[in-house]
């Protein structure tokens, strides 16, 4: 029998309602997330592409429950963890922790890196005995690459990669199984984003950890996903190896995301696809293919029917109706 | 002779050296990149050109920056006022913090062209200004406030204010940083259109070194303060010689050429009044002598135009 996914992700929606402006009937309804499925294996990472306002930070928060579910399942390790109330998901929580973007903000000024660490093993109840909690914390700390004495200092003390350590460290504390990293390298300096992905890289290996790897960066999702999937405007327009799609990617939309990454080679000659306009507000998405509006080859009936998200084999699909 | 000619520029906070012996000349039409890591001293090269440091805290203790020929440093209040704006023009990174939040996009314009341009002061040359910068609508947007548009339009608003004067030289500071990869594509190409219509020079600051490949003629890498290489931008990009520009170009995942791991700097980029005796890289460099904590190193030439500081190009 085929083992479950580590992670299983059925047809989820997370909608937003908004306040009903003054003297106009309507409420307003954002959907962040519209029908997204996804699956991720033990030890796989899979990178989520989009643009601002696409919904993947949405997504990701969601399927660890950080988030609100309006409709859709989440299994994890088999069990529906979609509707299970606080108290029995806090026991399953170390077991999908999550790295944040700016390591400015997610780190508690007030606690010294020691205590970082140590919460997520007293809330979990982890790691033995307070003696044995501490070799846990020098250990972590090893692990990312920092001293086992930065341990009594504050985040203030420490550079925006080492930050960054800390938050990767503090997701380990717990001994997840998953790990949602939802862009840990986009406000770090280029010489040290190269460490960063070198360290989440080498903890997958040795400890055969799953990553949800949200990102804008083509290159970076290439270069360490397995998978990817693109969103647009809430759904997943095209899922592929990460190799697949940055080099043939099939969507009108990710070829346009693929050609606008900068070459650094001058002498390159790359036909690049400017699209016009910009991506549409979730609050008026357009009619039909939420792309057409952009899309270079849009047809007629791209204006009045969304495709669906079709499977082509070889672990790919693609919502296009070109790709029927 | 050059439009902008940069010579050992310094400039301190306090007590602390944020540029160091900074020396670069920009020929009019030209596209000139400074890239650099956070703290090198990029930004605040690129703002002192039209002096635009507050003096205090800022001080240029030493060097030139010469403007059409004449020194920057030395201009009095009224002359300055001549040369901001029409000679050289800015465009900030955040386009959200570069406008007025309280004055209509039009309005905002209408002043840079009053107060530069007096007498093409009407509503014809904004609405011709944002059509240029390929604002769709324009004529209605006159009358719309910069939080009633995207980031990317108003990054175009903010382009479009930068270029009301017709300046000479258009100084761009990480002008598409904050935008998603599709507008920061168009963006780039308005920027090398309008380059080409209008023969003006510009000195792009960023980190990304695909911006660099996509636009520049010149690129200077800088480094803790210091300018550590300088050429044309397909000779650096393409043969690197600074141990610095390579580990930068090798640690960054190219797209369609995923190497196996990325090869990335140790320790950290250090702040101004952290910089090490000697060369400032050395703590981090990968080929390091014992003789590189000595005396700072001077320029090697390697090429025509192609310098380097450091005297260890080859291997």
């Amino acid at each position: 029998m085929i083992p479950p996914p580590l992670l299983d992700v059925e047809d989820l929606r997370v909608h937003f309602h908004l306040p009903a402006p003054l003297f106009s009937g309507s409420k307003a309804v954002v959907r962040a997330v519209d029908g997204v499925s996804l699956t991720l294996k033990a030890g796989e990472t899979v990178g989520l592409l989009g643009e601002s306002g696409c919904g993947k930070t949405t997504l990701g928060r969601a399927v660890i429950r950080l988030g609100p579910v309006t409709s859709g399942t989440v299994r994890f390790d088999g069990t529906d963890i979609t509707r299970l109330p606080e108290s029995q998901l806090r026991r399953r929580r170390r077991h999908f922790q999550m790295v944040f973007q700016d390591p400015f903000t997610s780190l508690n000024p007030r606690f010294t890196v020691g205590e970082t660490l140590r919460e997520p093993m007293e809330v979990h109840r982890l790691g033995g005995t307070p003696a044995e909690r501490e070799d846990r914390i020098r250990e972590l700390l090893e692990a990312v690459g920092l001293e086992a004495g930065h341990r009594h200092r504050f985040p203030h003390e420490f550079s925006g990669g080492q930050r960054q350590r800390i938050g990767i460290a503090r997701a380990l504390a717990a001994e997840p199984r998953l790990i949602v990293c939802d862009e840990p390298v986009s406000a770090l300096d280029v010489s040290v984003q190269a460490q960063v992905v070198n360290l989440l890289q080498d903890l997958q290996q040795q400890r055969g950890l799953a990553y949800l790897f949200i990102s804008h960066d083509l290159a970076v999702v290439e270069h360490l996903a397995h998978r990817a999937l693109v969103m647009y405007l809430g759904r997943v327009v095209e899922e592929a190896t990460a190799r697949d799609l940055c080099r043939r990617p099939l969507h009108p939309y990710t070829q346009a995301l693929v050609s606008a990454v900068p070459v650094i080679d001058p002498a390159s000659k790359r036909r690049r696809i400017v699209l016009s306009g910009e991506p549409p507000s979730p609050l008026h998405p357009p009619s039909g293919c939420p792309f057409h509006p952009r899309c270079p080859v849009a047809e007629a009936r791209c204006r009045v029917e969304n495709p669906a998200l079709r499977d082509l084999g070889d672990g790919r699909k693609v919502a296009c109706h070109r790709e029927a | 002779m050059p439009l902008l000619e940069v010579r050992n520029l310094r400039i301190d906070f306090g007590p602390r050296r944020a540029v160091d012996e900074v020396s670069l000349s920009i020929d009019p039409g030209q596209t000139y990149c400074l890239v650099g890591e956070s703290g090198c001293g990029k930004s605040i090269t690129a703002l002192s050109i039209a002096r635009l440091l507050p003096t205090p805290p800022a001080a240029h203790p030493s060097g030139e920056i010469l403007l059409e020929g004449r020194d920057v440093l030395r201009m009095a209040p009224r002359e300055l006022q001549q040369i901001r704006g029409r000679t050289v023009g800015y465009v900030f990174q955040e386009p959200g913090a570069a406008l007025n939040p309280v004055m209509r996009i039009g309005a905002q314009i209408r002043e840079s062209l009053a107060l530069h341009r007096p007498g093409s002061d009407s509503d014809a040359e904004a609405v011709r200004l944002l059509k240029m910068v390929g604002i769709p609508d324009p004529e209605t947007r006159l009358k719309a406030y910069p939080h009633q548009l995207s980031g990317g339009m108003q990054q175009r608003v903010v382009i479009a204010l930068g270029l009301a004067p017709q300046p000479r030289l258009l100084v761009a500071d990480e002008p598409t940083t904050a935008l998603d990869v599709t507008v920061q594509a168009q963006i780039i190409e308005l920027l090398r259109d309008l380059q080409r219509h209008l023969g003006m020079a510009i000195l792009l600051i960023t980190h990304n070194l695909g911006l660099v490949g996509e636009i520049a003629d010149r690129v200077g890498v800088m480094y803790a303060g210091q300018l550590v290489e300088e050429g044309p931008a397909i000779e650096v990009l393409r043969q690197p010689r600074h141990p610095y520009t390579r580990a930068l170009l090798r640690s960054v995942p190219e797209l369609g050429h995923p190497a196996r791991r990325l090869v990335g700097l140790p320790g950290n980029v250090p702040g101004p009044g952290d910089w090490p005796q000697g060369c400032r890289f050395a703590p981090r460099c990968p080929v390091v002598r014992p003789t590189c904590s000595g005396p700072s190193p001077g320029w090697s030439s390697v090429a025509a135009g192609h310098q380097v500081r450091c005297p260890f190009t080859e291997g």
